[in-house]
């Protein structure tokens, strides 16, 4: 029989739910996002965990950076493993005592997982799930994903001659949310550190199943310095870029202003797309020529309807 | 007390008295009945397990596979399509360590679409990780769920039950359902040593660099050789308490049959009553050999994986040839129980001719049975289909 199992006793006394010794880059906001996510969560918390960055970087065999239970399983299948675990729960009297967090990059989440979050979010099961947004499959080399903003450089959307980057719209996953009317949908920025763990506190005080999308950059696949991290997740926030918002039961309770707030540092100036777009070498081709001005136009354009669309000024 | 049930009713009424806690799984023909069976089961209040909707077979197999990671005991049975779609799931749920029962209803694979039996779905799946396993009659496939559980509980491996589709889910015969007294009796509670647990948090499914990856392979295979082992022993102590054989492989007819004939699953029947008709008539055989009076024998595999290589070497030593019917196939070669068996008799002269028969529920009769003994002396393909 087995003696060998991948399954990993933790051991060090270390303090956090998600702790030091994973192999995550420098600067990397994933892995700021998922440890203030952990830690929020706490202890009495099951975590089931797709394929990509958030499970290479944390549970390299034979270590472990998780203190609590935590299983990968699969890319696209960490929902459904939630719905079996919560299912276990239910026969083990424990399903309102444990938080079952279910967590991805967009990849899984935008792409090959979405038909079984969709499944799992129709089921009604009481669920948070957490995407960490960053844009692209950044763990394979940064290749576009649905998630992929308009005009980005990835490897599989590389700019040439006849193209300015992705050519497709970043797929509205919020909308997708609330069409499945859950009673909780988020988005959030680890450049606000505050609003990522209030909106985990928020929605783990509801039932049902809850969404928070978190704005992650990834310092290779945007291609910035790991000390502009927080400063890029915040200039996408102030620019409009991308929308933080908060729904309880479909209603819109909370929004970032693109203008800024207290919580955002105090910035009162509306800060131009060209400062989020400037400091990533994957808008880079967009400073070259006088095209380049035509195609961040268009993404203004993006950020100006978000706006809009929310009210955020 | 035998009772006279649609093989699916009576599969869905041993899952009962099993006693599994999660059930989940996605309708497809002809695995249908058995997950109906099993949700009036509970609605009626006969069982309280969960029972979870999944919104496909990938979702069914992760479902189970999420709820046996947090210590529970569970089941889900598929067929065809639907085994495919789970096949990345099975591959992971073998390699996690997760003694999940699962029915496969054997049914054909598109294209062209076809909804009737043969057993290419799970041919598969044949290297995913799991013990495989195939009933001859709904008696024994229900037999079979119970020593699965035995099994898989013991040895943190995933078994797979195979029953033909339609042939034995839609039949109706008498059964004596394992009862759930005596089920107690034979298959403790499962009470695992690792589980999702917040007091006790562990780390299922690490990422493995080659540093560790083929050692843990290897530990899955070690475990999978000595499952016949472990199978050997539950299935007397299953004869003890339930007092029905349940056996590895299974020899019928002649002791010094000069022509045997292998197969899998319900189709055995089909083959004995030939196998009857024929040494019973020995002018309906002709002698291979001058002055000697020809037999034929039966040999049937219950166990695929693992597959008993030595128990099958000792029957089949004496034959001059070997028929092995296959309802699959490994396109380009040959039926897929013909390789194992020229793989498990190599070193050994004899003449092993595949039979391909019954692909796509074409039916297979006792003719066909008999024409495949009377040419296999003369066959000079390595191949043959047979659907006439």
């Amino acid at each position: 029989m087995s003696n060998t199992k991948n399954n990993i006793k933790y051991k060090a006394p270390l303090s956090h739910q998600l702790n030091p010794g994973h192999s995550a880059c420098a600067g990397c906001g994933m892995i700021i996002a998922a440890r203030l996510v952990m830690d929020t969560a706490g202890p009495n918390t099951i975590v089931t965990n797709a394929t990509g960055c958030s499970e290479v970087t944390t549970t390299q065999y034979p270590m472990t950076s998780f203190k609590m239970p935590w299983i990968h399983s699969l890319f696209e299948n960490p929902a459904p493993m939630a719905s079996g675990i919560l299912a276990a729960l239910k026969v083990k009297g424990l399903e309102d005592k444990v938080n079952v967090l279910v967590v991805g990059g967009d990849g899984a989440t935008f792409d090959i997982g979405i038909g079984l979050i969709s499944g799992m979010w129709e089921r009604g099961e009481n669920t948070l799930y957490i995407c960490y947004d960053n844009e692209a499959y950044q763990n394979t080399g940064y290749q576009s994903s649905s998630s992929t903003p308009f005009d980005a450089n990835t490897t599989t959307t590389p700019p040439g001659k006849k193209s300015s980057g992705s050519q497709q719209l970043k797929k509205d996953m919020i909308g997708i949310a609330l069409a499945h009317n859950l009673p909780y949908v988020a988005t959030a920025s680890v450049g606000n550190t505050l609003d990522v763990v209030a909106k985990v506190k928020k929605a783990l005080s509801i039932k049902g199943p809850k969404y928070l999308q978190i704005y992650c950059p990834c310092v290779p696949g945007w291609g910035i310095e790991p000390k502009d991290t927080m400063n890029v997740a915040r200039s996408a926030v102030q620019s409009g870029f991308y929308p933080i918002v908060e729904y309880i039961d479909g209603e819109l309770v909370s929004k970032k202003s693109a203008q800024g707030g207290s919580a955002l540092g105090g910035v009162t100036k509306k800060v131009s797309i060209e400062e989020f777009l400037k400091p990533q070498k994957r808008f880079k081709h967009l400073f070259k020529d006088e095209n380049g001005k035509l195609e961040i136009a268009k993404i203004q354009k993006i950020a100006d309807e978000n706006i809009e669309k929310y009210k955020l000024i | 007390m035998n009772k006279i049930l649609e093989g699916s009713r009576a599969i869905a009424e041993t899952i009962k008295n099993i006693g599994v806690d999660v059930v989940s799984a996605y309708p497809i023909t002809p695995q249908t009945h058995i997950v109906e069976e099993l949700a009036k089961i509970k609605a009626d209040g006969e069982a309280n397990f969960e029972y979870v909707r999944a919104e496909s077979e990938f979702a069914a197999a992760s479902i189970v596979e999420g709820a046996s990671a947090t210590g529970v005991r569970t089941y889900t049975a598929t067929s065809s399509q639907g085994l495919l779609l789970m096949t990345e799931v099975l591959y992971n749920i073998a390699g996690m360590r997760l003694p999940v029962v699962m029915t496969d209803a054997n049914r054909a694979i598109s294209a062209p679409i076809n909804i009737w039996n043969d057993q290419q779905d799970v041919m598969v799946v044949r290297d995913a990780g799991w013990i495989m396993l195939f009933g001859e009659t709904v008696q024994e496939v229900c037999d079979l769920h119970v020593l699965a559980y035995k099994v898989a509980e013991q040895m943190m491996l995933p078994v797979m039950v195979n029953l033909d589709g339609f042939v034995l889910t839609h039949v109706v015969e008498p059964v004596n359902i394992p009862e759930a007294e005596k089920v107690k009796k034979y298959l403790p509670k499962y009470n695992p040593k690792e589980f999702l647990d917040v007091n006790n948090p562990l780390s299922f499914g690490a990422f493995v660099t080659p540093e560790h990856y083929m050692e843990i392979r290897k530990e899955l295979y070690d475990d999978i050789v000595a499952s016949e082992k472990v199978m050997i022993k539950e299935m007397k102590e299953f004869k003890k308490i339930f007092g029905r054989d349940l056996n590895l492989i299974e020899y019928y007819g002649d002791k010094n049959a000069d022509t045997v004939i292998v197969a899998m699953g319900s189709v055995l029947g089909t083959i004995k009553e030939a196998v009857d008709e024929l040494n019973g008539k020995p002018h309906l055989n002709p002698p291979l050999r001058k002055g000697r009076k020809n037999s034929v024998g039966v040999l049937k595999i219950v166990s695929f994986r693992p597959f008993p290589d030595s128990e099958i070497a000792k029957i089949l030593f004496k034959a001059k040839n070997i028929a092995v019917i296959d309802k699959s196939l490994s396109l380009g070669q040959e039926g897929i129980i013909a390789t194992e068996i020229k793989r498990a008799l190599s070193g050994e002269k004899k003449k092993i001719v595949s039979y391909i028969l019954g692909l796509g529920g074409r039916d297979i009769t006792k003719e066909m049975v008999k024409g495949v003994i009377h040419g296999i002396n003369k066959e000079k393909n390595r191949v043959v289909f047979v659907g006439k």
